[in-house]
């Protein structure tokens, strides 16, 4: 871990003065990813700017939605009364990841810009497009079962591991930033990037901006949702697959569905194609087959992540059914519902 | 009743039952200290850089860079060290295996991902962490050997044997002619992954170098004796001149029963710049040692019709470093846990570049057991037997090695208890027979064994003039319980209440005693402080005899009851005097005894001693996506005198959790081009977490041995033993899947 000034903001305008146009700068909230990235020194900034103070906090009703302050730590949000009465699928993605403590210290902001769990990205002894450009993807042939399926390139086979994000993707939030060149709102299927050749850049951000909030629109799906994750383990462990999926019903036909894939691409996966595959479909098994088939054909594997793609096909399926039953995911009991 | 530890017919008080942990309250309020928080004025932090190649040499190292950092006192590189011993057997310790021990810092060659190649000194931790960070290294590097199943025709019967360690036994009959022959055979090949130790505690020490040059050490070990032998030899220093501590270890399974490399580099810190120094290592440098070797293994049953085996082969294959022949007890559990006419165990080592792999909790019967116990499990459906009857079968009272009894051996007690508590008889044995909802249910069971082993053990214990006693010795508490239960064995020998009996341990200035493992410390140092104590109420009786107007003065010692801290006639209390009085009238301020207990040379020649266990698993397992959810396990365990069933209890809980991890999680995963551990942390190397974990019913079956005074057969270990061969046949049972490769991920399930 490197030595690096601190510097704690209490207005915005300072906060991106104070990040410029230092390239070594960096934002720092509940530092949950950051820090372990400066301990593996794999961060090594040379200013750290502790947005904590400013005034970006809360949740608020926005244009028949909620906006989500980018402080807003995931516990609370997880735990807000309108998130679980209104965008329960939301707070079942927060609650499927990281662990209590980790829930209560991390952002929204921090969860949108968290990086990629690949193990050579975080070996400085090892190569990595994404932390050093141009000198290699050792993981494309390596150590990979964790890996990419979906929108992988030849110079980065990493994925995005927020659970957070996933749900948010299908819920088509809004992401709200400001930067030097004013305010700007980004489609949440644009913040997030492919890594194409240049995977460095995780996201659509440009230098010198923050986030301030991210906003839900208004859309009711009732109890026709899940966030179901599957990994090595019941808790505490990044997906392998999970499924955001989100039903608008008529009796037994669907008129909208909402479907976002975890753990399987460089950000949320979403294939609008399948969505549109299920619209005026009856709610079946078939239908629901017919999406992840459609999904799951443009999938590529790794040399050790065939089987995510096998996942994917029957997490999909199982994701759907359950959204259209009304019995979301559980994320106490974990017994796969 | 085998177990008495008063002198005379005073009953056990608190040896047998159920005993908080005496060090609780110290460790939840953080008053027990561990190697890392010990601090003196002075104390300079040294933090290692590790390797970033896996086999090669060091070209160069620039640390300009970090020597520039203000508060950085040195920064110490093979180039630049004191000088030490040259010759390996130096660095010898008492568990080592055969070889030359890697040396740190000792020249430029590189033999394994992660070796230490300098330490930056600083002021402060946060100083020494950056400035390494700045050291750099070039190297010039060769290709790394790391894949055992690619090296199989390169292995070999290791030269030197460790001590300690069985070697496998001549094969007996003939084993393969008898596989031919037998009318129902199973054959097969089963692997486990490498896995590393992740105690809560990362490995650490503290030296302080005192005002007269001597040295105080304060070091992550499982017996300080190891940490003073290792450093009076490497550093050339006398024993008096290197006092070791480690009362409290978070955490040891085997990862500290050896001097890890940070100690060498405290010391060598220490000497250099003549002042106080800790090293920590980082979890990420917890991947540069010890670890317990994955294997491939293949077991060939052949049987008849009946079940009763005819043939038994077991080849068992792992990895070592280049510089040692690590060696474990993997294939002999065959020979000896059930009843075969032709044997052929054999053992195998392929050379990798490496650290040295080394003990972790069961050694070998971990690894070994999973392979004989999920075979055993493919011979039942082979033969349509049931896995318990097929087991009774081909038991065996004897050993059919040694061509001895077993002291005692109640697995049979195991299946009966165990099964029972289990439902094992509402179980259909046909695979897939079982479903709650969306989830396919399986039953399986599997046996364990471990060796019940004593050492050479020493205790002193001292009675004070205010009736306190104090007990000691040098070996480690693991976080098994050891003070607890050298505390109850104490005070019931001489009357007194817990809170009167002070127990120390994890100190070169106690009597002396071994590491604390393979499960023997209870035995070993039990015995001793049993001894002990027994020697000082011999000492407290005849001056309590002697005094003037004695009423114990026609009492023999074998009518003697110590109660209350008083010595007292059997059945008649009103003769009797109190301990502190005892020691008053007689004018002394102490009583006090060091006894050293050795294992029983008649018992040994007579029986050989082991523990078992019967382990049943229910596993669920949704159909469709293959998420695995083990959600009861009974484990049945045969370990003689159980001293403190609370203690004793959770070590067992432990284990099965560790099995459990065994089974389904644990894996250190290497990249073979590069010769590197990948997933160095612990987010994506997996133990169970407490979502992993359910219903955990542990029984402790009744028996009686005899191999020491105490009937103490040892728990640390068998709790884990067959478990993950338990977990593995209750997914076969459930899917019909049968998976040989731990841990068992969704992939395999999906695959199979």
């Amino acid at each position: 871990m490197n030595r690096f000034d601190y510097v704690r903001p209490t207005t915005v305008a300072e906060a991106i003065q104070a990040l410029g146009s230092d390239a070594s700068a960096r934002f720092i909230a509940g530092g949950t990813n950051l820090v372990d990235l400066m301990k593996y020194n794999v961060e090594k900034p040379g200013r750290l700017i502790d947005i904590t103070r400013l005034p970006l906090g809360g949740i608020a009703e926005h244009e028949g939605g909620l906006r989500i302050g980018t402080l807003v730590s995931n516990a609370d949000l997880a735990y807000d009364a309108r998130i679980q009465t209104r965008y329960p699928l939301l707070s079942s993605a927060l609650l499927a990841g990281a662990s209590a403590q980790l829930r209560n210290a991390a952002s929204t902001g921090g969860n949108l810009n968290q990086r990629t769990r690949c193990y050579y990205f975080y070996d400085e002894g090892t190569p990595c497009n994404k932390r050093e450009p141009g000198s290699g993807c050792p993981a494309i042939g390596g150590v990979n079962r964790i890996h990419a399926i979906f929108g992988a390139s030849e110079a980065c086979i990493a994925t995005n591991p927020s659970d957070m994000c996933v749900a948010l993707a299908a819920l088509e939030a809004t992401v709200q930033v400001t930067g030097p060149d004013g305010d700007r709102a980004i489609a949440f299927a644009d913040y997030h990037r492919l890594p194409g050749d240049d995977p460095s850049k995780d996201n659509s951000l440009k230098p010198g901006e923050i986030v301030l909030s991210v906003d839900l629109p208004a859309r009711d799906y009732g109890q026709h949702h899940t966030y179901l994750k599957l990994r090595d383990r019941l808790s505490y462990a990044f997906a392998l697959v999970s499924v955001a999926a989100a039903l608008e019903l008529d009796g037994r036909t669907i008129k909208t569905a909402r479907l976002a894939l975890g753990g399987v691409a460089h950000k949320p996966w979403r294939n609008v194609e399948a969505e549109a595959l299920l619209q005026g479909k009856p709610a079946t098994r078939e239908s629901f087959q017919a999406a992840a088939d459609l999904i799951v054909a443009e999938a590529k594997p790794q040399s050790e992540n065939g089987f995510k793609i096998e996942l994917a096909r029957r997490a999909i399926v199982r994701g759907l059914e359950q959204a259209a039953a009304g019995t979301p995911q559980n994320q106490s009991d974990k017994r796969i519902q | 009743m085998a177990t008495q530890i008063s002198p005379a017919s005073g009953r056990d008080k608190f040896v047998g039952s159920a005993q908080n942990r005496v060090d609780g309250p110290a460790k939840v309020t953080g008053l027990a200290k561990y190697a890392g928080e010990f601090t003196s004025e002075n104390l300079a932090h040294g933090y290692v850089v590790s390797s970033a190649i896996t086999k090669g040499r060091i070209t160069a190292i620039d640390s300009a860079a970090a020597e520039a950092v203000p508060g950085v006192l040195k920064v110490i590189t093979h180039e630049n060290r004191p000088s030490v011993a040259g010759e390996a057997e130096a660095y010898q310790d008492m568990v080592a295996p055969p070889g030359a021990p890697f040396r740190a810092l000792y020249d430029e060659t590189i033999a394994f991902s992660g070796q230490p190649v300098a330490l930056v000194v600083a002021e402060d931790f946060d100083t020494a962490r950056h400035a390494a960070s700045l050291v750099k290294v070039s190297y010039e590097a060769q290709t790394p050997h790391t894949d055992i199943a690619a090296l199989q025709d390169q292995s070999y019967d290791p030269p030197e044997k460790r001590g300690g360690i069985k070697t496998p036994p001549k094969p007996w009959g003939d084993a393969s002619a008898a596989f031919d022959g037998a009318p129902i055979k199973v054959s097969e090949q089963y692997r486990i992954a490498h896995e590393h130790h992740n105690p809560m505690e990362p490995h650490a020490s503290t030296v302080v170098v005192e005002d007269d040059g001597t040295y105080t050490v304060y070091d992550k070990i499982q017996g300080v004796a190891n940490t003073q032998m290792y450093l009076t030899n490497a550093f050339g220093l006398k024993p008096e001149q290197v006092r070791c501590l480690n009362p409290y270890l978070g955490g040891g399974f085997g990862c500290g029963l050896r001097p890890q490399y940070q100690l060498f580099l405290a010391m060598l810190a220490a000497q250099d710049l003549g002042r106080s120094v800790r090293v920590v290592l980082t979890r990420d440098q917890m991947w540069s040692f010890t670890y317990r070797p994955g294997a491939i293994q293949t077991v060939s049953l052949g049987a008849e019709k009946n079940g009763v085996l005819q043939s038994l082969k077991h080849d068992a294959l792992h990895g070592t470093s280049q510089f040692e022949d690590y060696q474990e007890n993997v294939v002999n559990w065959s020979g000896i846990l059930y009843r075969c006419d032709n044997v052929e165990l054999t053992y195998r080592l392929s050379k990798l570049d490496t650290a040295t792999p080394g003990d972790m909790r069961a050694p070998g019967a971990v690894t070994g057991m999973f392979a004989l116990e999920t075979a055993m499990d493919e011979l039942a459906y082979a033969t349509r037997i049931d896995p318990i009857q097929l087991r009774i079968t081909n038991y065996t009272d004897t050993d059919p090695v040694e061509e001895k009894p077993y002291g005692s051996k109640a697995l049979k007690d195991c299946f009966v208890q165990g099964a029972e508590r289990f439902g094992w008889a509402k179980r259909t044995p046909e695979p897939r027979s079982m479903r709650d909802g969306k989830e396919l249910v399986g039953w399986g069971m599997a046996c364990g064994i471990w060796e019940a082993l004593m050492m050479e053990s020493s205790a002193k214990v001292t009675l004070t003039a205010d009736g306190r006693l104090e007990v000691g010795n040098s070996t480690g508490d693991i976080g098994t319980g050891t003070y607890t239960i050298l505390t109850q064995i104490a005070a019931d020998a001489l009357g007194l209440p817990m809170d009167h009996v002070t127990t120390k341990l994890g100190d070169t200035d106690l009597a002396k005693a071994p590491v604390a493992g393979g499960s023997w410390t209870a035995a070993s140092s039990g015995t001793a402080v049993m001894k002990a104590c027994r020697n000082v109420a011999e000492q407290a009786f005849k001056l309590a005899r002697g005094l003037e107007g004695s009423p114990l003065a026609n009492v023999d010692f074998d009518r003697i009851v110590f109660s209350k801290g008083r010595i007292e006639a059997a059945g008649d209390p009103s003769r009797g005097v109190a301990l502190t009085d005892v020691l008053k009238a007689s004018g002394q301020d102490r009583i006090e005894a060091t006894e050293t207990a050795n294992p029983d040379k008649d018992f040994a020649k007579k029986y050989e001693a082991y523990t078992h266990s019967a382990v049943f698993a229910e596993v669920k397992i949704d159909e469709d996506l293959g998420i695995v959810r083990v959600t009861r396990i009974v484990s049945a365990i045969a370990a003689g005198k159980i001293l403190n069933t609370k203690t004793a209890r959770s070590q067992i809980m432990g284990a099965v959790v560790m099995g459990i991890g065994s089974a389904l999680h644990e894996e250190s995963m290497l990249d073979h081009r590069l010769g590197r551990f990948m997933n160095r942390n612990l987010g994506e190397y997996h133990v169970p977490s407490n979502a992993d974990i359910h219903d955990i019913d542990v029984i402790f079956v009744e028996e009686e041995d005899k191999a020491n005074p105490l009937g103490v057969k040892g728990v640390g270990e068998i709790g884990i033993v067959g478990t993950a061969a338990a977990i593995s046949n209750a997914v076969f049972h459930a899917t019909g899947k049968r998976i040989r490769d731990l841990p068992i991920t969704v992939d395999k399930i999906l695959a199979a």
